[in-house]
């Protein structure tokens, strides 16, 4: 691994709110160090373009450690970019080090993601789906001593395993049917493996579906490039889990919660 | 004006018990006539405003990242500490006090810790009901770690992503809440000003990110739970975004900032690599139970790989300095001695701006005494983080280190009820100074957090309503609010249109960044705060005469968000070198290199056992001082020694 420097070439989607047409901007980037984060580079783009007197590139970032799920854009036609198991903002340019030189970036795209402003997109679905049904009712202050119901470890890993989803929206810009099955599972998952979760498992995956639909995702057709994009490997066995869930509960469903049809 | 503390009497036991019998009370029908806004949606400001809606209030919550589960507590790695004593190992409410009071050098308020220690326990109750997958023992039962310092196993953990998971649990609960109509939330949306009414805090000024609109919301309480201020070094292990503008604001209207210079060094993170860093990442310093610390002894060997550098020549420095703790002394005493190390030349890693500032952490000794499979699990995530970022892997090669700023134990003063001196504003979680003194201990910021949102803010809350009860009618017409909508209109229009526009905000802030690391971070003296003194007003004068802003105020336009909280971390670092030059000892986090003794921070009891808040004065150089004394009945100051 080198710290030499080198030049590229990006070709950035500029869109001035939901209703500009967008394009593709050219920029050339002279001096890009291997040890910088992708989003560095883009930092250092920006303050160039404001020196110059132009507009920077918008795009949503927080925590730049991998955990906040804030970041995301499509590299090169893969959300995220080239890294597996990797946020755009962990994903440092020693992966471009040896090429390609040019590339092509651009928002989570999605008609349940409006753009915002170029690469920055409103996710707010994905709190409407956890507002459906995406936690245990539980008061504060109402909670039993907390180990009075033991979970076996391995329950506890897996559903840990699913809680790890970071919200991002990579599965649904990598899903050819925009689809969010596999964040909406994974909490479902979670949730569904905890004792504490049982007692609103059924309502629960039918009001989070229900809600899914409604943002405008499409259905799983098992193309499974959710997993492959997925910056936490979030596995597609928890969409399975989430189908037979479902389906148990529109089979044993005795209320009119609405329901997929 | 007198700080007043408003804690409760009698044994410390029943403080709280006693306070809350003592309490006022607000009736279940007329809670909904109270209007609430609580600014900030992580583990303090979510758990607050969910459990405040749950309550039956009306709750506006606002953030100014897309989702309110993108608060930075999600970042937060190694665990929540709670006296529980399921491992039998002698813990206990009572320890987890005195050793939060000790750890924070005997700069904290008795009371208020005895009650964060006293939730401790509900807090893991009332997560694992939420669903919080903590790590389980093979019987089923919740697992424990022994963490930073601490000599019992009193930290719950999931992973190494404790915070993501604490704070998904308050996201659902608020989420919850936004569902049942309880809770309004407030996305992309940032508080710029704080609104005063007759000495009340009546509302805020916010700026909506998308639309760039300007607009006030008026309430019966406002509450703070916006973070910490640490990104004023610009370099810190925070989120790019977090920010103390919604604190510094509620400040120049009135509100004390207490101890600023009391900021926490992390001891295991990231090294920088270059001078287009944007910020440190952090390696949770669970990391420290199983790894060694170590440097080359002799300077030649720190361009060697490590792994080619013989036992004998290898100076594990904690282990030989503190034998009792070895690599587990308190983060300020494993960060100076890092930086001491770098200063004598026997850094590693590669050279900036002239010195090699790291020092290994290596595995070497975990992996033959536990097999690669068990630290892959303690520790698989963390691992993979560094080699993403640096290229190597710590399964081979020692982890590289050095402290960054991380923690803030400064913040808005606050009393027993969380209540500034301002009537009606609140302030939880790390945004207030209130429970870790001058030095804060590994996971407790989460504690703290969530036993302020989720239980000690709803009570003291209703007891301020409940004993208030009438409240002037305040709406968008009145005086005090076209105030400060048009100061912050005022505000945007100067950062908008700097005279001779030249660079972009973040120039001037990694200018006053490494100014405030060089002169206020891990050691300071005299000379240096001094000169910070003389340079922060030049560098803000530069700063409004040269900042550019591209684009319209009338829309998106993050370089316009940061020019403003780069604005308010300007007068904040003034006042914190203030603060660092006045408090002529060292104690924690703020270690003045004249106070010392055989290299250890040297407290002066007499003098300086009291709480430091600054009033605004409007003159950002001339701050009052107030001092709230403090008294130990409890935990008698004594000499910190972790040797």
């Amino acid at each position: 691994m080198s710290d030499k420097t080198f030049k590229m070439t990006l070709h950035v989607w500029r869109q001035n709110g939901p209703k500009d047409t967008g394009r593709f901007e050219r920029y050339e980037c002279p001096e890009v160090n291997p040890h910088m984060s992708f989003l560095e580079m883009l930092d250092d783009l920006n303050e160039r373009l404001i020196e110059e007197g132009k507009e920077p590139i918008s795009f949503d970032h927080d925590c730049r450690e991998g955990i906040c799920g804030a970041c995301g854009m499509v590299i090169n036609g893969v959300p995220h970019g080239p890294q597996r198991l990797t946020t755009t903002c962990q994903l440092h340019m020693r992966q471009f080090e040896k090429g390609p030189y040019e590339v092509w970036i651009e928002p989570f795209r999605a008609a349940a993601f409006p753009v915002i402003k170029d690469l920055a997109v409103d996710r707010g679905a994905f709190d409407r789906i956890i507002s459906a049904g995406g936690y245990i009712s539980v008061r504060t202050g109402s909670a039993p001593e907390a180990n009075d119901q033991l979970i076996p470890k391995k329950i506890a890993d897996r559903a840990m395993d699913a809680a790890e989803c970071i919200g991002c929206g990579a599965c649904v810009a990598a899903c050819p049917n925009a689809s969010a099955s596999l964040f909406t599972s994974a909490k479902i998952t979670h949730l569904g493996l905890l004792p504490q979760g049982q007692p609103e498992r059924q309502d629960r995956v039918r009001k989070m579906v229900a809600q899914h639909d409604a943002e405008g995702f499409g259905g799983c057709t098992n193309h499974r490039e959710c997993e492959a994009a997925c910056p936490k490997g979030i596995s597609v066995d928890f969409i399975a889990q989430m189908n037979r869930d479902l389906l148990k509960a529109m089979i044993t469903a005795k209320d009119d919660v609405p329901s997929r049809d | 004006m007198e700080l007043r503390s408003n804690e409760p009497t009698g044994p410390i036991e029943q403080r709280w018990t006693k306070h809350k019998a003592e309490s006022k009370l607000v009736a279940p029908a007329n809670r909904r006539k109270y209007e609430i806004i609580v600014v900030g949606s992580g583990l303090a400001g979510g758990a607050a405003a969910a459990t405040l809606g749950e309550l039956g209030y009306k709750v506006k919550c606002f953030c100014f990242q897309d989702s309110p589960r993108r608060a930075h507590s999600i970042a937060a790695q190694g665990g929540i500490n709670a006296a529980k004593n399921y491992q039998n190992d002698g813990d206990s409410v009572f320890r987890l006090f005195y050793d939060t009071v000790k750890g924070g050098d005997f700069r904290a308020r008795e009371s208020n810790v005895y009650r964060l220690a006293e939730l401790s326990v509900n807090i893991i109750d009332q997560c694992v009901a939420q669903g919080v997958p903590f790590a389980r023992e093979y019987g089923g039962h919740l697992a424990n770690r022994s963490f930073g310092g601490a000599q019992v196993s009193r930290t719950f953990y999931a992973r190494g992503q404790t915070g993501q998971q604490l704070l998904l649990g308050a996201y659902s609960a608020l989420q919850r809440q936004v569902a049942a109509g309880t809770v309004k939330m407030y996305p992309r949306t940032e508080m710029l000003e704080l609104i005063v009414v007759d000495g009340e805090a009546r509302g805020i000024v916010t700026r909506n990110l998308i639309t760039g609109e300007v607009e006030a919301h008026t309430a019966h309480v406002v509450v703070l739970a916006t973070g910490g201020y640490g990104n004023v070094f610009y370099l810190s292990t925070n989120a790019k975004g977090s920010n103390c503008t919604a604190a510094w604001r509620a400040h120049r209207k009135g509100a004390p900032f207490a101890n600023p210079c009391f900021t926490q060094i992390h001891p295991t993170c990231i090294p920088q690599s270059g001078a287009y860093q944007s910020k440190l990442t952090l390696m949770s310093e669970s990391l420290r139970n199983d790894g060694r610390v170590w440097v080359p002894r002799k300077k030649e060997d720190c361009d060697k790989d490590p792994n080619s550098i013989p036992e004998k020549d290898r100076y594990y420095f904690l282990e030989e300095r503190y034998p009792a703790f070895g690599n587990l002394v308190p983060r300020d005493v494993a960060s100076r001695n890092a930086m001491y190390v770098c200063n004598d030349g026997l850094g590693v890693g590669p050279m900036v701006e002239g010195q090699r500032r790291g020092v290994y952490l290596d595995f070497a000794d975990a992996i033959k005494r536990l097999g690669e499979q068990t630290v892959r699990e303690r520790y698989g995530n963390l691992f993979e983080m560094y080699q993403r970022i640096t290229g190597d892997s710590p399964y081979n090669t020692p982890m590289r280190i050095y402290p960054a700023i991380h923690y803030t134990m400064g913040g808005l003063w606050v009393d027993y009820n969380l209540m500034s001196t301002i009537d009606g504003l609140f302030v939880g979680g790390e945004a207030n100074f209130s429970d870790h003194g001058a030095n804060r201990l590994g996971a407790s910021a989460l504690m703290q957090g969530l036993a302020d949102g989720y239980f000690i803010l709803p009570f003291t809350i209703g007891n301020y309503l409940g004993t208030k009860r009438s409240f002037k009618p305040v709406d968008g017409d009145h005086p005090a609010v076209k105030d400060a909508v048009a100061e912050v209109k005022s505000r945007l229009e100067r950062l908008s249109n700097a005279p001779d526009p030249k660079h972009a905000p973040e120039y001037f802030h990694r200018k006053l960044g490494a100014l405030l690391w060089d002169k206020c971070g891990m050691a300071r003296n005299k000379a240096g705060l001094e000169e910070a003194l003389r340079e922060i007003p030049k560098l803000r004068e530069q700063f409004y005469r040269e900042v550019k802003i591209t684009g319209t105020g009338e829309g998106f336009n993050q370089a316009l968000e940061r020019a403003g909280r780069v604005a308010d971390f300007f007068e904040l670092g003034e006042l914190m070198c203030l603060d660092a030059l006045h408090r002529e000892e060292s104690c924690g986090g703020h270690f003045r290199e004249e106070y010392q003794e055989d290299g250890e921070a040297a407290r002066d009891d007499e003098k300086f056992s009291y709480v430091a808040a600054w009033q605004w004065t409007g003159d950002s150089s001339k701050p009052q001082l107030l001092k709230e004394p403090l008294t130990f009945e409890y935990v008698k100051p004594a000499k910190r020694s972790y040797k």
